[in-house]
């Protein structure tokens, strides 16, 4: 089960490439560093992804005490960490070459590496105690505290500044961006959520027998 | 009940040397900084805030490590009916304790930086108020969890920095304005925020309570 999602993980992995690499036009503007938005966008929306889960199952588990939600919880925060990292390491790649800098303390930039920090410590947390029942109850408690200071950090950061180029994707209105880009985008969105799927997956697998060799 | 008297004996350990501290930190600011009126008269809110969460963050840090000193974490364990009443009252103890602590730092920034606080002092109040509402619910919950790990004095202000942003963020954006004199309307927006946060903190604080102090 698990490997027939790492294959089709592959598949789609390669065909954002090919797609993002190959298939996607040419920036006017920006040349071929704006490809990069392929890897950049996806990762994001994958972070987001990973730390609603860490949400739901956080919930679920201080109401149901299942192990097995503790164990979705803290393997879509470990994934989610990593992704926010990737995020922020695509975005100053990025935007070395647009922006002139690797980093600025812009307001979307700010509210991703919060975030990075927030979930770093809810690792650290975990990593702090022994007793695994009382981890999973702070850490449940910790992840549902964060997620809720998700949308203050985005406001309170937005109205402090902002330079970070509006979201061209998700905005009403007619989008300004080609079908091709679209369907790239979309392609790699799909390509990034398998590829979650597939490490949440084979990290739970992991924690379950680690559970299961220490009890 | 008991948190009237919870307060009042930490008002003669913690308090004594939170004041100590306010003090020293001040010095330490204006080591900083040097005596360029200017300079301190822009980071002054930026100060005046740092000021208030180092010293919450060694105040409140204590507040749950006392009931362990003491061995009474078994009791608070044991108490009969519902949890968030110890929470409420933990929570109104270490409000008052901060408020307390803040109100001499305040007092002792209009003296050794010459500030005329005075006319801003209602709207000031407000801010500060809703900043420390916020940061105590957060505190207190983050505190009880933290009282029984190993590092608790690391992790304390590793888990609830973050978390913090966004109120840091309103309260020296509002306290900003109020000391150049505007009316509080027209921070209008940050003290929502503010408001928003503390319900959303305090609400969170009641309702996971419970679950951190289970074991």
């Amino acid at each position: 089960m698990v490997r027939v999602l790492g294959a089709v993980t592959v598949v789609a992995l390669a065909a954002g490439l090919v797609a993002g690499l190959g298939l996607a036009p040419r920036e006017a503007t920006q040349g071929n560093v704006q490809r990069i938005m392929y890897l950049h966008v996806p990762s994001v929306w994958v972070a987001y992804l990973a730390f609603a889960v860490v949400f739901v199952a956080s919930i679920a588990y201080l109401a149901k005490r299942a192990e097995a939600a503790d164990q979705l919880a803290h393997a879509s925060a470990e994934v989610g960490v990593l992704f926010t990292g990737l995020t922020i390491a695509t975005g100053s790649i990025w935007g070395k070459p647009t922006w002139g800098t690797w980093w600025t303390w812009d307001a979307r930039l700010t509210s991703v590496s919060i975030l990075f920090v927030m979930y770093l410590g809810y690792l650290l947390l975990r990593g702090m105690i022994e007793d695994r029942e009382r981890g999973a109850r702070y850490a449940a408690v910790l992840g549902i505290v964060a997620a809720f200071n998700i949308p203050l950090v985005h406001f309170s950061v937005t109205w402090w500044r902002t330079l970070h180029q509006p979201p061209s994707l998700m905005k009403p209105g007619p989008g300004t961006m080609p079908p091709v880009i679209v369907a790239t985008l979309l392609v790699n969105f799909v390509a990034f959520s398998l590829l979650y799927a597939y490490f949440v997956a084979k990290r739970v697998r992991l924690l379950r027998r680690e559970a299961e060799a220490t009890s | 009940m008991w948190k009237d008297l919870l307060v009042e004996r930490r008002s003669k350990e913690t308090l004594n040397a939170l004041f100590f501290f306010a003090l020293l930190l001040l010095f330490v600011f204006e080591f900083a900084l040097g005596p360029d009126r200017e300079r301190l008269a822009g980071a002054l809110p930026g100060l005046l805030w740092l000021g208030f969460i180092l010293s919450g963050l060694l105040g409140l840090g204590r507040a749950f490590v006392v009931e362990r000193e003491n061995d009474c974490w078994e009791a608070l364990l044991l108490a009969p009916g519902d949890k968030s009443a110890i929470y409420v009252g933990k929570l109104a103890g270490n409000l008052l304790l901060m408020l307390v602590v803040e109100a001499m730092l305040l007092a002792l920034f209009g003296v050794f930086f010459n500030l005329d606080i005075v006319p801003a002092l209602p709207a000031l109040g407000v801010v500060i108020l809703l900043g420390t509402i916020g940061f105590a619910a957060i505190g207190t919950l983050f505190a009880a969890m933290t009282t029984q790990v190993r590092a608790r004095e690391l992790l304390f202000p590793v888990l609830l920095l973050p978390v913090q942003v966004p109120l840091l963020l309103a309260t020296v954006k509002a306290t900003e304005a109020v000391l150049l004199g505007e009316p509080l309307g027209a921070v209008a927006h940050w003290l929502k925020l503010l408001a928003a946060a503390d319900v959303l903190y305090v609400a969170v604080g009641v309702l996971t309570f419970d679950f951190v102090l289970e074991g």
